[in-house]
């Protein structure tokens, strides 16, 4: 079961303020991201994957993407 | 197609783009536009304020169409890429007034961070106060970003929201063809086209749209941006976005010392003055608006390109900001700041702090 971040309909640099919050909270797991831009999509993928973090996966629903990142 | 979407996401991709950006800007120099202002996106919206006799300082008025050129060519990959989303709704009014002081920050400073950046590669000294400024304005900025501080969320609405501003710059590009410059002429129709001064000096006007379109393609696909670059360093130790714009300062100070435009010094540096508190005050006021609009004012165009209704709004606060800066004398001149120029900034700043201090948003 993973947490999830909405960061739907928020701008720059907001979703990945959330995410790097949620994986700061964490430490390792597994977290969902929901963004809906390609732009926000980038960024987060982007700085998960420089705290170590893997991506384990996009899926496009509709109008936005649900990132998947996890660390052990 | 999804190959090249990556190509440009890339470090590579926002190198070779501020690259570009770099060149060209110095290039459209050599063809016409101002000393170390090959693109200036606060000088170039004051430009088509004053075209539009929104002010009347008669040395800067052209309907500048690099300007049209960045949201048509963001438009037209947003499309070619889907990634057109008509959004809008997150406190269009705090957008307004953030876009309306970063301009008035910008022209007492007299420049966007992308003519800071081409002030600094054409040897103008004074801009180092300028991007000291930008930094400690954006840092503020990350500030009130660690204090919880949002504007709250867009809502996805109509296809024509997002089609607005591109179709009011198409709107003035029509304009420029009805009434088109007549040499020694000020004004032609509903248009005033400074004789002299910096608005007098342009590219010629195809030039310039097609280079306007290249860069706006090109900063859609990368999300170049200049405020971004700095904001990302500090708030996450990213470099991302800051490679591309150290990229635009080497490639136009490489381009100045090949074209001989670079002429390093404090003194008589064009369009500029030498007041260094007030270059470094501006540029405080400009970063930390631009921070908390979420984008330098050339990646606001580039979004107001891709549907955003947000960023338009900070463009017209800009353009509107421009027409208050010039009418109530707080631009500054090469002679140094406007008579209300100081208390403009501080009252600027005063609401800047109002702004990141008050406005905290749940998100969760």
């Amino acid at each position: 079961m993973s947490a999830i971040v909405d960061a739907t309909g928020l701008s720059c640099p907001q979703p990945v303020i959330l995410t790097m919050n949620e994986i700061k909270k964490l430490g390792r797991g597994e977290i969902t991201v929901v963004v809906d831009t390609v732009t926000s999509r980038e960024n987060v993928s982007r700085a998960a994957a420089a705290q170590g973090w893997t991506l384990k996966g996009i899926v496009e629903e509709g109008e936005t993407f649900r990132i998947t990142i996890a660390k052990d | 197609m999804s190959k090249f979407v990556q190509i440009f996401a890339t470090r590579w991709g926002i190198i070779v783009v501020g690259a570009l950006i770099g060149i060209l800007a110095v290039l459209l120099q050599k063809w016409g536009n101002p000393a170390n202002m090959g693109v200036c996106v606060a000088c170039f919206e004051r430009d088509i304020a004053g075209a539009l006799g929104l002010h009347r300082a008669a040395v800067v008025q052209y309907m500048r169409p690099e300007i049209i050129g960045f949201v048509l060519g963001s438009l037209i990959a947003a499309h070619a890429f889907k990634e057109f989303r008509a959004r809008a709704g997150s406190a269009p009014i705090v957008r307004f007034i953030l876009g309306a002081f970063a301009m008035i920050g910008a022209l007492v400073f007299l420049g966007c961070p992308w003519r800071a950046a081409l002030r600094l590669a054409g040897g103008d000294w004074n801009a180092i106060f300028g991007l000291l400024g930008l930094i400690g304005g954006i840092w503020v900025g990350t500030l009130f970003f660690k204090g919880g501080y949002n504007l709250g969320r867009s809502q996805t609405t109509h296809t024509s929201v997002g089609w607005l501003l591109p179709l009011t710059m198409l709107g003035f590009l029509v304009l420029m063809f009805v009434f088109p410059q007549v040499p020694g002429q000020d004004k032609s129709g509903v248009l005033l086209y400074s004789v002299k001064g910096p608005g007098s000096m342009h590219a010629p006007l195809f030039l310039s749209l097609a280079i306007g379109l290249i860069i706006g393609f090109l900063a859609q696909r990368s999300r170049f941006c200049t405020m971004g670059a700095i904001r990302d360093l500090v708030l996450f130790g990213q470099t991302h976005l800051l490679s591309g714009f150290v990229s635009l300062v080497v490639f136009a100070f490489l381009t100045n010392l090949a074209l001989g435009q670079f002429n390093p010094g404090f003194a008589n540096q064009p369009v500029a003055h030498t007041m260094s508190l007030w270059n470094f005050g501006g540029m405080v006021l400009a970063g930390l608006a631009f921070a908390l609009a979420g984008g330098c004012p050339g990646r606001q165009l580039f979004l107001a390109g891709e549907g955003d209704g947000d960023a338009a709004i900070f463009v017209m606060g800009m353009i509107v900001g421009a027409a208050f800066a010039h009418n109530f004398g707080l631009a500054s001149s090469p002679t140094g700041v406007g008579p209300y120029g100081i208390a403009a900034v501080i009252t600027g700043l005063l609401v800047c702090l109002f702004i990141g201090f008050t406005m905290r948003q749940k998100t969760a």
